[in-house]
């Protein structure tokens, strides 16, 4: 039996309320919220966000292969997989590869785990730009999703089989953006609705055929693209039963272009095994999902007994739930769309290659090293101890998972950050250790001495065009695993 | 094993200081030149009179060429030295050592710095490629964590350490509205400093050092042949210099209410120079008062007030021009600014003037006490290195 392992989906913390663009400029928006990518995360980083919590739902397995798929990739010609790799920590010999350019990918992705062999970890995240007072602006979203695909086993079940895949694919050109744009263009919609919706049947009839369902047992669908009006159609021509078409996400995150099929199905299994868990439901249930994107394909899945014992890290529900207001003065200026005058201080310096690639456990991994003969925790890692003083005594002591507490902080409002103040925060890890770090998802005036904080993985910066990747620590709000489970040396 | 100091063996007898500020007519090579031929007139002698060279300057130049090309030294021993903020005292650490070892008579250390043609607010390092997991704070925002754990530590109000840090401010300017050669020079009231805008945490503008261009220099000779050169030298009783692990900065135990470096130096300047007594042995003290919690927690690591006292005696004005203990009667960093490299032979320069009785009458002090202290500190707390000397008009 082939499937779904464990899923999450990553929803960035901040959301701009969509009645703000029409207060500012005098048209866009709508009603709702979109979310959005802090100014120190990109898709690379968001990934990597949903692949640890997918990971973390699934102790006791390691990916035997990671792939990355987003519509708005960091670099072009560098695989991004290879951070998420990295601050994955998983092994040289686990291949990273990105499937990269179209909003397609994600699902793609997810269509061809299922269909080969080992465990693969399918990333995809995506940052949804449009120019100012567009559909795209408002209706699109920022967000991360992560499945782990492989076969059943006595560590880590199958939660949801995998029963048949099929697809339809046309060339025609709906929607398309040159690469270095930021906007993307439509063509006129109806044309797109007329393809889409006899492309979705066309797939929806063959994939339910082969899994031996039909449309009225089907329990859940999730119906997703970043063409509304065809989503719409083709979701009314299903002949589904009441209740079984799922929520898409689009009013509280927007649409999240190559994520949205991970995160929304990530957000219907989480859903489904807090019903099973509650008893409202028995295992056997049947989740297809769809996606429309230069064609159509379609997943049929069926839930499993494992799926009563799955727990989710952190539910895409919780994180919709905590997200707090941006302004859209702001939103904009981390959009690049809006200059605003940037502290009179020198910018960064560009990263050096062989500096980072030297420290990359500790850059990439968050991993610091503790002296076997005196414990003293040493961030970065070090080779002689500061107490005792011995040498090369250490061993690897990995962070990232960990939790800490805020012992002091402080507000820098002249540091170069590409969204000023800077709050940094001295914090002292549980299991021991200390670092002064960068807060971020945070407002200046809502920290104090005495914060729970998690470590989370970001772009700091970019020079020369080398991304900065380093860890924050951002509030533990509510919305996060109750215990600290750090010091898996 | 052991630290044993060069007590009265090296005399400093000329000194030089240019007017420190925003010295947009001078570069770097003017400053020199000015503070060295301040200095070569002071001792009486010439630039082939000096036989070794140091040049403290944390990044305005590179190598002794630095040095030798304003001065055009001619194949004679020069050296850039850089250590923070101590860079200008490690310059003269250094060619005091010289001396003191026999392998030259005379010495000179210069510490200049130009910071004000960068372009950019505040002090900025030039850091070495890294792997783009180094801090980029402000030094403002690492000191700004001092105060709010002081206050915790020892039950002092938010009110009451306003206070206390603006009283620290004020006191340094209205010490630098006295001195011809300070960035400053007006008196600020305390009111002001406290409605200063906001830097990094509760930190205002006031709260912060200056950022000047500078030089200072001094001439050093063995203590036996000072008199040769003038009728009133200085002689060094102490120098100590720590540097840090940055251990502070990733131990739970660090508490950001003391400098472990800064305590170590003091403890090492005093039995060089058999200090038992701090509070009432020195005339004054010239500390580095880059941020205001700074000159606060330093009152305590130099051993001036016992541990957390020192923002009661603050408010009770013993460090004022006319307290029992001056602290910074030339202004300090806070009215001088901080060009790294001069700021530590600038606090000699003061006490080559109040020991000899030639500062501005208006701040030259009046003490029976002969020795005085200067300190510098560079880098954050938990991370930093740390210089005192002691200095004393009589031998002995």
């Amino acid at each position: 039996m082939r499937g779904i392992l464990s899923a999450a989906g990553y929803v960035p913390y901040r959301r701009l309320a969509r009645a703000q663009i029409a207060d500012f400029l005098g048209a866009g928006g709508g009603k709702g919220t979109r979310a959005v990518a802090s100014h120190d995360e990109d898709t690379t980083t968001m990934g990597t966000e949903a692949a640890r919590l997918a990971l973390r739902s699934a102790p006791g397995t390691g990916p035997d292969a990671l792939w990355f798929a987003t519509a708005s990739p960091a670099y072009l010609d560098k695989t991004n997989a290879t951070a998420i790799h990295a601050a994955l920590r998983l092994g040289g010999g686990v291949p990273a590869f990105d499937f990269g350019g179209a909003l397609r990918s994600g699902a793609g992705a997810l269509m061809a785990a299922l269909g080969a062999s080992g465990t693969v970890l399918v990333v995809s995240a995506d940052q949804r730009d449009g120019l100012p007072t567009s559909s795209d602006e408002s209706g699109g979203g920022d967000a991360g999703a992560a499945l782990l695909v492989g076969d059943d086993g006595p560590a880590t079940p199958v939660v949801a089989e995998h029963l048949a895949s099929a697809s339809a694919t046309d060339e025609f050109t709906d929607r398309w953006r040159p690469p270095g744009d930021q906007r993307s263009r439509v063509w006129e919609e109806r044309f797109g609705e007329t393809r889409y919706v006899p492309l979705g049947r066309d797939a929806w009839d063959r994939a339910l055929k082969v899994a031996g369902t039909e449309p009225s047992d089907v329990d859940r669908v999730v119906v997703t693209g970043m063409h509304p009006r065809a989503v719409r159609a083709l979701a009314g021509a299903l002949g589904l039963a009441d209740g079984a078409l799922a929520d898409d996400l689009s009013a509280r995150v927007g649409q999240a272009g190559a994520a949205h099929p991970g995160l929304v199905l990530s957000s219907v299994l989480e859903d489904e095994a807090g019903r099973r868990a509650a008893g409202d439901v028995g295992p056997g249930r049947t989740v297809v999902l769809v996606h429309l994107a230069d064609g159509a394909d379609v997943t049929v899945l069926r839930t499993t007994d494992a799926l009563a014992g799955w727990r989710p890290a952190r539910t895409v529900t919780a994180q919709v739930a905590a997200g707090a207001d941006l302004p859209y003065g702001r939103y904009l200026s981390w959009r690049g769309q809006l200059t605003v005058e940037p502290p009179r201080r020198p910018e960064p310096q560009r990263v050096s290659s062989s500096a980072a690639w030297r420290s990359d456990q500790w850059k990439f991994g968050f991993v610091g090293s503790r002296d076997r003969s005196s414990g003293a925790v040493h961030l970065p890692p070090a080779r002689v101890s500061m107490t005792g003083g011995a040498f090369d005594e250490m061993e690897p002591l990995p962070l990232a998972e960990d939790l800490g507490t805020v012992v002091t902080f402080t507000v820098d409002r002249m540091a170069y950050s590409p969204s000023p103040p800077i709050v940094f925060a001295v914090v002292d890890f549980d299991a021991g250790g200390r670092f002064p770090i960068e807060l971020t998802d945070v407002d200046a005036d809502e920290v104090a001495m005495g914060d729970r904080v998690e470590m989370t993985f970001r772009r700091l910066f970019t020079a020369d065009g080398i991304h900065d990747y380093f860890w924050k620590a951002r509030p533990v709000r509510g919305t996060g695993p109750s215990e600290s489970k750090g010091g898996d040396a | 094993m052991g630290s044993h100091g060069i007590f009265d063996r090296v005399a400093i007898v000329g000194m030089g200081c240019t007017n420190f500020g925003e010295r947009w007519d001078k570069g770097l090579d003017d400053l020199i030149v000015d503070a060295a031929k301040e200095t070569f007139d002071s001792a009486g002698i010439d630039k082939d009179g000096v036989d070794a060279y140091w040049i403290g300057t944390a990044q305005s130049g590179m190598s002794g060429i630095t040095l030798a090309r304003p001065l055009q030294l001619q194949g004679k021993p020069v050296t850039r030295v850089e250590n923070y903020c101590t860079t200008g005292s490690e310059a003269l650490r250094a060619a005091a050592y010289a001396v003191a070892c026999g392998a030259y008579d005379v010495a000179m250390a210069v510490g200049a710095e130009k910071v004000k043609d960068s372009g950019f607010q505040g002090l900025n390092a030039n850091n070495p490629p890294g792997d783009g997991t180094a801090r980029t704070l402000t030094a403002a925002a690492m000191f700004s964590m001092v105060a709010p754990a002081y206050c915790a530590k020892y039950g002092v109000d938010d009110e009451q350490m306003a206070d206390v840090l603006a009283t620290i401010s004020a006191k340094n300017h209205y010490n630098g509205a006295r001195n011809p050669r300070a960035q400053f020079r007006r008196e600020v009231s305390k009111e002001t400093i406290r409605a200063s805008p906001r830097v990094a945490g509760r930190l205002g503008v006031f709260d912060c050092a200056g950022v000047a261009d500078g030089a200072a220099a001094a001439i050093v000779v063995r203590a036996e042949d000072a008199h040769r050169y003038t009728d009133k030298p200085i002689y060094i009783k102490a120098l100590s210099l720590a540097a840090g692990s940055g251990s502070g900065l990733i131990d739970p135990g660090y508490d950001y209410t003391h400098f472990p470096e800064c305590e170590q130096a003091a403890r090492d300047a005093y039995a060089q120079a058999g200090i038992t007594d701090p509070r009432h042995q020195f005339a004054f003290a010239e500390v580095h008062d880059c941020f205001t919690p700074t000159e606060l927690v330093l009152m305590e690591d130099l051993g001036f007030a016992e541990r957390g006292t020192a923002w009661k005696e603050v408010l009770a004005g013993t460090f004022a021009l006319d307290g029992p203990l001056p602290v910074n009667p030339d202004g300090g960093l806070k009215s001088f600014g901080h060009p790294v490299g001069a700021s530590g032979l600038r606090m000699f320069f003061e006490c080559w003037l109040q020991l000899r009785g030639e500062a501005t009458a208006d701040r030259q002090l009046h003490s029976d006490r002969t020795l005085a202290l200067t300190h510098n500190l560079g880098g954050y707390p938990g991370e930093m290195v740390s210089f005192v000397s002691v200095v004393g008009s009589e031998p002995g």
